[in-house]
């Protein structure tokens, strides 16, 4: 723990976050237990010990749990708790000090959260993707706030004289029930600072019973002032002395490279000072920047006009031909073909032959765009051999390899402050936007910003994958599902790291492909071949999407064939409550967790069913052209049904009158944002099912703003989402809730749109499939 | 010269006279609760209140509020307790924020013409204003509680 002797510099913490201290510079440097207030002691790294394992340990980096790196304690009682991981819309920035702070038994109300900058071997893994936060970091965060307290109330047993085990800690003093004496948190700080720091095994951790805020969802974020008053600070806002703003013309195509350009009128714009060429990476090279020609302006108004004078030839490169009507045939074919097989059990081939019915489903889903409300945007001021960079990154340690590596200057002398993003959803994993920042400071020797367009932002992300997922079922003469091919063709993550690749990577396989849950006897699901053309990359729930859209769909086309209801043709094919044996699968990958903590367990899968069965009212009877679609899925290892209701009109006009979800993802920090992601993954469901839609022609996009590739708005949004959470069982680890919400949105969409009107949707976005 | 009142304060304003009034607020006078999130007119994240009235900074230059009086998420209210930014804490609408400031104004302007608007008057009166988190369903409770008394 860090004792703060100068309570005038504390007063800077709160603010961390906001504008006005972001651009006072001095002040965020000396903030801050990262600097001037760290104990001489060392900072080791104790590995977490839980009662369940999780895949924490093996990010890289792993986690670090010691109350000196997270907590400071001032004099007056003020608690800091270091927020380690990046807040874009989670409330993660809430919820992990919140853990800290229960286990410390802290007064939230005198609790500041700081947010930790990129430095993975001080905070341990940083990355702020995989809905992995309060999975990985329940544990550890409660060790944190428990070895804090156990270090306060050693501190107020030596200064009584009494032995620790009289005295305990209870909202922000420890006392002594004895006597009824009583020291707070700031009258301790100094001397449990020097008490040793606990042995994680012989902890004690709260018992659950008495959390005052684990669980409640009575605490707001952190942010919600300051975001209501327009003083939250996200990348976009920081202004440092002498910055200079930037735009970028980058390749229209993936891979192109820039032949010429004439800055003349773009020179001629008021408040344009500059233009220089940005350096650009042959694609693909991960993360780094695509180049181009940069405009430098007094303000970011001025910098885009200038951008719009430019002339600039391209050459186009080898994606120049990328078209997104040929490749869906590509994909198709490739689908209708066998592939590599990468799950097999039984015999499908002999199975589905001797079927008495064979149902074909083939799914497609294309390319989406992030579109975060906030574009991409990046300050970087690099001076010499030493870079400080402020951004919205869901990476902050990768983020500063990549800038330290393309500076070609040591790890150790980059900065990366990470400030609110607004909104993520995988886009921000991916940091090119900040290294052409860095490239441009260090090239003018100023703090540079780069704001993107929303149309830079359509036109060079780093897509959701495109794909044809082919499920061939074979039912036997009393119905039931003896075989199951599934093919998934879609080009993968891993060719934005590495060229030629052309199978898909096992964590894309296994989210939702090999580890589909069915009891079937006959098994079989292949990955043919598919080359990526432009950059690929995580979207929220990633390839969770279009497995689920086609798993669930089948399974609302075989309870027509069947002529049964959708949700009892899904506990059938669910099966018996079991761990789903995944013997046959090579790599199962599994989310990164071990199977041990983290099995396939279809009773929870099941229960999900009929608990949104039951609160979702499934089968009562709607007005004419309603219909109600069901679905479930395992993501992030949570366990996820939907149901929607649709009402479409005789034009073809579809509304949503109500969702309800159920979710059991475990044990819990904050409930209230677990009914906030999964109400806005329903919002992001219907907006993809609805309208999302990427396409390419020659090798560029065709879309460009919200006009082309439209989002869903408050007029169409659903009347009602309702949340119901699965209370956890005493020891269920914790599990995923950002993403796990989207994928069964759509295929329980288009279940109820084929109950509604009996029109089955096979492919994305519905766009004018309904209208008549 | 350019002469404008923003939240009540003088300001002027002698270069280009097309500039956006967005960002005039964000890079020229450092106001950066008023975001931007499409350029175009599309969001709704740049939304302001001149004189009484909600309008899209990003496709209003520095020219066309000459003499005006411009309101941002920073000026609505003195302590930040205007009845909307009330019910927007109250109902715990925010997820990242970055749409909210353009929301909160778009939804004071609704108020100020119409205090008591149906839950359809809200959608339609919001429908310029993109969440992409998808808080709507509490967007729109939290206008309708703005408007029956917080
Ligand atoms: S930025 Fe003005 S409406 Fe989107
Ligand atoms: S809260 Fe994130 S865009 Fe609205």
């Amino acid at each position: 723990m860090n004792i703060i002797t100068n309570p005038k510099k504390l007063r800077g913490f709160e603010k961390a976050c906001r504008v006005e201290n972001v651009s006072r510079r001095s002040v965020l440097k000396g903030l801050g237990i990262a600097g001037s207030f760290v104990l001489a002691a060392p900072i080791l790294s104790r590995p977490a010990f839980a009662a369940y394992e999780t895949g924490a340990g093996k990010m890289p980096h792993g986690t670090v749990v010691d109350p000196r790196v997270f907590v400071a304690i001032a004099p007056d009682g003020i608690v800091t708790i270091i927020a380690h991981r990046a807040e874009m819309g989670t409330g993660v920035r809430t919820s992990l000090p919140l853990i800290v702070a229960e286990e410390m038994d802290a007064d939230w109300s005198r609790v500041r959260v700081q947010q930790a900058p990129g430095d993975e071997v001080r905070y341990g893994n940083q990355d702020t993707d995989g809905s992995r936060s309060t999975r990985h970091y329940l544990m550890p965060m409660r060790q944190i706030g428990a070895s804090a307290r156990t270090m306060l109330e050693s501190a107020a047993a030596k200064r009584w004289g009494v032995p620790a085990t009289e005295v305990k800690a209870a909202n922000h003093e420890v006392v002594h029930d004895a006597t009824g004496r009583k020291l707070g948190f700031g009258d301790l700080a100094a001397d449990a600072a020097k008490e040793p720091v606990p042995s994680i095994e012989g902890l004690k951790l709260k018992d659950p019973k008495n959390f005052r805020y684990l669980g409640k969802g009575e605490v707001s974020i952190v942010d919600l002032h300051d975001i209501t008053t327009g003083k939250a600070g996200y990348g976009a806002d920081v202004r440092l002395p002498g910055m200079k703003y930037a735009v970028i013309a980058r390749p229209p195509v993936t891979g192109g490279t820039l032949v010429s350009f004439d800055p003349a009128d773009a020179l001629k714009v008021s408040g344009v000072e500059k233009v220089t060429q940005v350096k650009g990476w042959p694609w693909p090279s991960k993360f780094q920047p695509l180049g181009g020609v940069a405009v430098i302006a007094r303000n970011t108004g001025a910098a885009i006009k200038g951008r719009d004078a430019l002339k600039i030839v391209w050459d186009d490169g080898a994606n120049a031909k990328y078209d997104s009507v040929a490749y869906r045939a590509e994909l198709e074919e490739a689908a209708r073909k066998p592939g590599l097989v990468v799950r097999k059990e039984g015999d499908v081939d002999a199975a589905l032959k001797t079927a008495d019915k064979v149902i074909v489903g083939e799914y497609y889903l294309p390319h989406l765009a992030h579109v975060s409300m906030e574009p991409p945007v990046a300050v970087a001021d690099v001076k010499g051999d030493k870079a400080e960079i402020w951004a919205p990154v869901q990476s902050p340690g990768g983020t500063r390899e990549d800038v330290a590596k393309t500076l070609g200057i040591p790890e150790g002398n980059v900065t990366v402050h990470v400030t609110l993003l607004g909104g993520g959803f995988g886009r921000k994993s991916k940091c090119d936007y900040v290294l052409e920042a860095a490239l441009l400071s260090k090239e003018l020797a100023a703090p540079v910003k780069v704001q993107w367009t929303r149309e830079d932002d359509v036109h060079h992300d780093f897509l959701h994958t495109v794909s044809v997922e082919r499920i061939e079922a074979g039912l036997d003469k009393n119905g039931k599902v003896i075989a199951w091919r599934h093919r998934s063709v879609a080009p993968s993550i891993a060719s934005t790291f590495a060229a030629n690749t052309v199978h898909q990577a096992p964590f894309e396989l296994g989210m939702g492909l090999i580890d589909m849950p069915f009891e079937i006897a006959n098994i079989q699901c292949e990955n043919p071949e598919a080359a990526a053309h432009t950059r690929i990359g995580w979207f929220r729930s990633v390839s969770n999407i279009p497995r689920a859209f086609a798993v669930q769909s089948m399974v609302g086309e075989l309870a027509h064939a069947t002529n049964r209801d959708q949700k009892e043709m899904l506990l059938e094919l669910i099966g018996s409550p079991r761990i789903v044996n995944l013997s046959s699968v090579k790599d199962p990958w599994n989310y990164g967790e071990p199977y041990s903590s983290y099995p396939i367990d279809t009773a929870r899968l099941r229960r999900v069913v009929e608990l949104v069965a039951e609160k979702g009212e499934w089968g009562r009877s709607l007005p004419k052209g309603h219909g109600l679609g069901i679905a479930a899925h395992r993501s992030f290892v949570s366990y996820i049904a939907t149901i929607v209701e649709v009402a479409i009109d005789d034009k073809g006009k579809l509304t949503v009158p109500r969702v309800d979800t159920a979710i059991d993802c475990g044990t819990y920090v904050n409930p209230e944002r677990i009914q906030s992601q999964i109400e806005g993954a329903a919002i992001m469901g219907l907006s993809l099912a609805k309208y999302g839609e990427i396409t390419f022609k020659d090798g560029k996009v065709q879309q460009k703003n919200f006009d082309d590739f439209p989002v869903l708005r408050i007029d169409e949004s659903p009347s009602v989402t309702n949340v119901h959470i699965v209370p956890p069982g005493p020891d269920t680890p914790p599990s995923g809730v950002g993403e796990p919400g989207v994928p069964p949105f759509a295929p329980a969409l288009v279940n109820a749109i084929f109950a509604a009107t009996g029109k089955r949707i096979r492919a994305l976005p519905i766009g004018k499939q309904l209208e008549t | 010269m350019i002469k404008l009142k923003i939240n009540g304060q003088e300001r002027t304003w002698d270069g280009d006279p097309d500039l956006s009034l967005l960002w005039f607020l964000r890079d020229e006078v450092g106001l950066t609760g008023t975001k931007f999130g499409c350029g175009q007119a599309l969001c709704g994240a740049c939304t302001v209140i001149v004189d009484k009235e909600a309008v899209r900074a990003c496709i209003t230059s520095v020219s066309d509020v000459a003499d005006r009086q411009v309101t941002t998420i920073e000026g609505l209210h003195p302590t930040g307790d205007h009845p909307v930014q009330k019910a927007w804490r109250q109902i715990n609408v925010p997820q990242c924020g970055f749409c909210q400031a353009g929301q909160i104004m778009q939804a004071a302007a609704l108020l100020m013409d119409n205090p008591k608007p149906s839950h359809a008057q809200i959608r339609e009166a919001l429908s310029g204003n993109i969440c992409r988190c998808g808080c709507y369903q509490r967007i729109e409770n939290a206008v309708h509680l703005a408007s029956t008394g917080v």
